[in-house]
């Protein structure tokens, strides 16, 4: 009895997927265009990354990321992001625990201050910084006489990335801690945890994925910024240059291919963004279909 | 007398408080400066470097391309999310993984790599070039570039709306006789606009500011390809802070305009369609 049951069911509901959807020729051409579309904006691009990198073959490319000034501009912006991106994850597990566990005046203004920093052209975050810093600055006197560089130097890159990646971390962890609500965590304190056990036992595990993810979103735009460190960097080769910044002067002294060598090291970096995003969807995907 | 209620979970204080310095510090304060070195400026002076042809013309630039981009998106955007959600195709997980390459690559690898590649001799530019359109060096590269920047934008807003629409109400739609397309029009769509504008403003607001990958595909041609955000970076290294900083409120006022205006149509489209529900 049953296999003819459940082949009843099927029939009824393929027949009903198939009556509810557009003409087969239609969905072809649709999802031809889709191809299409990402492909000449996506695709083709990635491709031709490495493509142009490896041109003048693999010693040139080999030459162009372990060049001396390539080597300091990496470890730049390594630098950066091993500061920028604690510094922002620790921010925004304060934010998101305050935001999402309590009730209080203002709630909503700092909801939206904390997506400030997207609504700003990544140049005018790097030009408030001269603004406050730089010798003719506002406290530019001041540092001048303590002897303190911040623009131009490296100080000033790693604010201006500060600036720029504030929300990543706060922003994907808020909607996570906000569908949990607050019943395990009062759990865990009425059973005696004090607040880093609570933390650490109850909350974390619980976030651990949405702060991944956040993480690494701060982590790839930290690596990546362009706009904001331009207008503090000063580009001094071998000092203030970070990766990207390494990339426009090879690529202005038409030096294409060392440039494009450099920026495929970056290209890996974003596809490994990508797969760890994957996978932790994946991942939360799979914990919300057991739950379910 | 108010009545304090005791907060069961412990530290309020210290993670409201650190946000807050935090936020301030690093965020609030240095965007105040923009305004605090303006207000040195002398309106007459700020209205003479934000008024000057040189500067309005970079705004019409940065505005168009931006908003084209962000239309171009809506569309492509839209069948994109469209095809990702109710359709199956080998190779579609890569798909779908790939939208978001323009959030994880750094905008100057995008910039030098959209150039090479629709510029006259490139791979997509050489195709281009007998049909007689220009890509790289003219308004349309920057629309390409900032096409580039904004598409996850738009996906990742209509996709979860796709998702969640309810089966039963087309396949009800359909048996009273609807055909596809007024199904499309009058119960998708409708589902779809609040997530799609808020995608489009998203794009749209990321367009206006975006500079490292325009600066590349651009050409920086004074009057011609010449973006907002370049403007800023050209008086920045002529060390005219104050001109820079003008310019700078302009676009800052400018784009919170736009969020506020894009808040109010949100609220509104909501509002219509809890009326007609």
């Amino acid at each position: 009895m049953e296999p003819q049951i459940s082949e009843t069911i099927k029939q009824i509901t393929t027949r009903k997927r198939k009556s509810s959807k557009e003409s087969k020729w239609v969905k072809v051409v649709l999802i031809f265009i889709a191809i299409l579309y990402l492909s000449l904006l996506l695709f083709i691009p990635l491709a031709a990354i490495f493509v142009k990198a490896f041109e003048k073959g693999f010693d040139v490319y080999l030459a162009a990321i372990t060049e001396s000034d390539a080597l300091s501009a990496i470890r730049l912006t390594l630098l950066v992001a091993v500061i920028v991106v604690p510094l922002n994850t620790l921010f925004g597990v304060a934010a998101a625990w305050a935001v999402t566990k309590f009730r209080f005046r203002g709630k909503q203004i700092l909801l939206s201050l904390l997506e400030l920093p997207f609504a700003v052209s990544p140049v005018i975050a790097g030009l408030v910084f001269v603004l406050l810093f730089s010798p003719r600055g506002v406290l530019g006197p001041w540092l001048v006489d303590y002897g303190i560089k911040i623009i131009f130097s490296v100080p000033g890159i790693i604010i201006a990335t500060i600036f720029v990646t504030v929300p990543f971390v706060a922003r994907e962890l808020i909607p996570v801690m906000q569908a949990q609500g607050t019943s395990e965590e009062e759990a865990a304190v009425s059973l005696g945890a004090n607040g880093w056990q609570m933390f650490w036992r109850v909350t974390l595990p619980n976030i651990k994925w949405g702060l991944l993810y956040g993480m690494i979103l701060c982590n790839a735009r930290a690596i990546g910024e362009f706009g904001a460190v331009s207008v503090v960097s000063g580009r001094i080769r071998g000092l203030t240059n970070t990766m990207p910044l390494h990339v426009e002067i090879l690529y202005n002294e038409y030096q294409f291919s060392a440039s494009f060598a450099v920026a495929s090291l970056m290209s890996i970096m974003a596809i490994i963004t990508l797969i760890i995003k994957s996978m932790i969807e994946w991942k939360t995907n799979k914990q919300e279909g057991k739950g379910v | 007398m108010k009545s304090k209620k005791k907060r069961v979970l412990p530290g309020f204080g210290l993670s409201l408080g650190f946000t807050t310095l935090y936020l301030s510090l690093l965020v609030l304060i240095p965007l105040s400066m923009v305004f605090i070195q303006t207000s040195q400026l002398g309106w007459g002076e700020f209205i003479e470097v934000v008024t000057s042809e040189r500067v309005i013309h970079s705004y019409k630039i940065s505005f168009g391309t931006a908003f084209a981009a962000a239309a171009i998106n809506a569309v492509f955007g839209l069948l994109v999310a469209w095809v990702l959600v109710r359709y199956s195709f080998p190779g579609k997980k890569i798909l779908d993984a790939l939208i978001d390459l323009p959030f994880a690559l750094p905008t100057a690898v995008a910039g030098i790599t959209l150039t090479t590649l629709y510029s006259t001799n490139g791979w997509i530019g050489q195709l281009l070039e007998p049909l007689n359109i220009k890509v790289a060096f003219t308004p349309l590269g920057i629309t390409v570039a900032l096409t580039f920047i904004g598409l996850p934008f738009i996906v990742r807003m209509v996709q979860p709306v796709l998702v969640d629409i309810e089966k039963e109400v087309e396949e009800a739609a359909e048996s009273l006789g609807a055909s596809r397309m007024q199904i499309f029009r009058k119960i998708i769509f409708p589902e779809l606009l609040p997530g799609l504008l808020s995608g489009f403003s998203l794009a749209f607001a990321r367009g206006l500011g975006e500079y490292g990958s325009v600066v590349f595909i651009a050409g920086n041609m004074p009057m011609k390809t010449e973006i907002a955000p370049l403007m800023i970076m050209t008086k920045l290294e002529q060390f005219d802070y104050a001109g820079a900083t003008a310019i700078a409120v302009v676009m800052l006022i400018i784009s919170f305009l736009c969020l506020i205006i894009m808040n109010i149509i949100q609220i509104w489209s909501r509002k219509s369609q809890l009326q007609s529900e």
